[in-house]
């Protein structure tokens, strides 16, 4: 089964995307320039943004579709996303930012659902950490255990290690790839870095400015590099 | 000074005139930092006009609005048996409507500087709005809110214009200390004015020194 659909466009402020492209089981990069709509596409995808035209399906729910009037409210979308920074809530412990999107009857069993995936993503020592004080990678960990717990239809991920540093982007790059392996998760991962698709993708979505320009699958021998560099300039 | 009626009258109103510009300023300052509605200018030039109006001018809208000619008066008057103007309740709006607009505005621009990522995060979530506003955008400002409650008291305390005129100057009632100082001044009562100046400077101090030191600690 197709887990994302979108056939959009999709309009923030000045700036229009067209965006057109299938994702299933696995790692779908969207690949391109910055300001091409990556960005913009996971946000209509998170029904942070609405689409001026076309439809986006998660599973065999349409989520979005104007000419209809449909528009499922992000409440309702099931899915998990992980930003740039990790945006935790300063005020609450980091088993705290996770509990407050678990699932769950009551505060004891969102708990320990929250401390189960802090478990996980190998962040258990920092439960009760202040949050304030956590690195940029440990913050990613946790973010990413939030993003997890409620066990979304689909990840979203938007540059989540382009402002680590090196060994830790390695780290959390690793740590993705086994978390969508363990899961069977379908994950849209936007980046602008070639290491994140050599490592993590099953399909590369290449952007233009303002559309999406074709969908590359990776083969049994992983992803043509070649093929990904060439075509955009023309 | 030998009668501290007033000191402790004024700091009744303060907290009580507080405590209801708090909760209504907290709501407005949501809905202008947050809410897309017709009206919105409107309301933000109503709820800021306290600040930009003559206390004395102010005091007699509130004259107008609360007198026993007006509906709010007559409707105060049927259910309580005798006026509303000319009582401790009329200086708690009068201190009250002269606050709101500092812990309006102090609020609102705490609100519109929290995060939107971490509003997006909680309704990924799944939270429903009034949960994203409790759990995260309410906590989130909960430095700037403190910030304007501490004005609004500051200027709930020390408003003169506007509770003389609602409330009068009937010593041993309405008699607030701002008021109380000018009637010492008046009456060549220096020790008293110097006293009541004192106490009212030193709330003013301490309010502005709890305003920096949380605008400090967000630095």
């Amino acid at each position: 089964m197709t887990a994302l659909t979108v056939d959009a466009t999709i309009t923030a402020g000045t700036f229009t995307v067209t965006a057109a492209f299938e994702a299933g089981t696995g790692v779908t990069a969207l690949f391109g320039p910055s300001g091409s709509g990556k960005s913009v596409t996971l946000a209509a995808i998170a029904g942070l943004l609405r689409p001026t035209t076309g439809v986006i399906r998660i599973g065999d729910q349409t989520v979005a579709d104007p000419r209809e009037g449909v528009h499922v409210r992000t409440q309702d979308r099931r899915i998990g996303m992980v930003f740039q920074h990790a945006a935790l809530l300063p005020h609450r412990s980091p088993l705290d930012n996770v509990a407050l999107a678990a699932p769950g009857p009551s505060r004891s069993a969102r708990r320990a659902r929250a401390t189960e995936w802090l478990e996980r993503v190998g962040a258990s020592h920092l439960a009760t950490s202040p949050t304030r004080t956590l690195s940029g990678g440990e913050q990613q960990r946790i973010a990413l255990a939030r993003s997890l717990v409620a066990d979304p239809s689909v990840l979203l991920l938007d540059e989540p290690f382009s402002a680590l540093d090196g060994p830790t982007r390695i780290q959390l790059r690793d740590l993705v790839a086994a978390l969508v392996a363990d899961q069977g998760l379908t994950a849209v991962l936007v980046t602008h870095d070639l290491a994140d698709i050599t490592d993590l993708a099953d399909r590369v979505v290449r952007y233009t400015p303002g559309r999406t320009h074709d969908t590359i699958d990776a083969g049994p021998g992983g992803l043509d590099l070649h093929r990904l560099e060439r075509g955009l300039e023309e | 000074m030998q009668d501290w009626y007033p000191l402790w009258l004024s700091l009744r109103v303060a907290t009580t005139a507080t405590l209801i510009a708090a909760s209504l300023g907290v709501g407005f300052a949501y809905l202008l930092a947050k809410g897309r509605f017709r009206g919105r200018g409107l309301l933000e030039a109503v709820v800021t006009l306290p600040i930009v109006l003559p206390p004395t001018v102010l005091g007699y809208y509130l004259l107008t609005t609360l007198g026993v000619n007006s509906p709010i008066g007559r409707a105060w008057e049927d259910l309580t048996g005798s006026p509303l103007v000319f009582t401790i309740p009329a200086a708690v709006i009068a201190a009250s409507v002269s606050a709101l607009p500092f812990v309006v505005r102090t609020a609102r621009a705490a609100l519109e500087e929290v995060d939107p990522r971490l509003e997006a995060v909680a309704r990924i979530a799944g939270h429903p709005e009034w949960r994203v506003a409790a759990s995260v955008t309410l906590p989130a400002a909960r430095r700037g809110i403190t910030a304007g409650i501490a004005l609004g008291f500051a200027r709930a305390l020390g408003d003169f214009g506007a509770t003389v005129m609602v409330a009068g100057n009937i010593p041993g009632r309405t008699q607030t200390l701002p008021i109380a100082v000018f009637d010492a001044v008046q009456a060549g009562d220096q020790a008293t004015a110097r006293t009541g100046s004192l106490l009212l400077a030193g709330v003013a101090v301490v309010a502005l020194l709890v305003v920096t030191q949380t605008a400090s600690r967000r630095a």
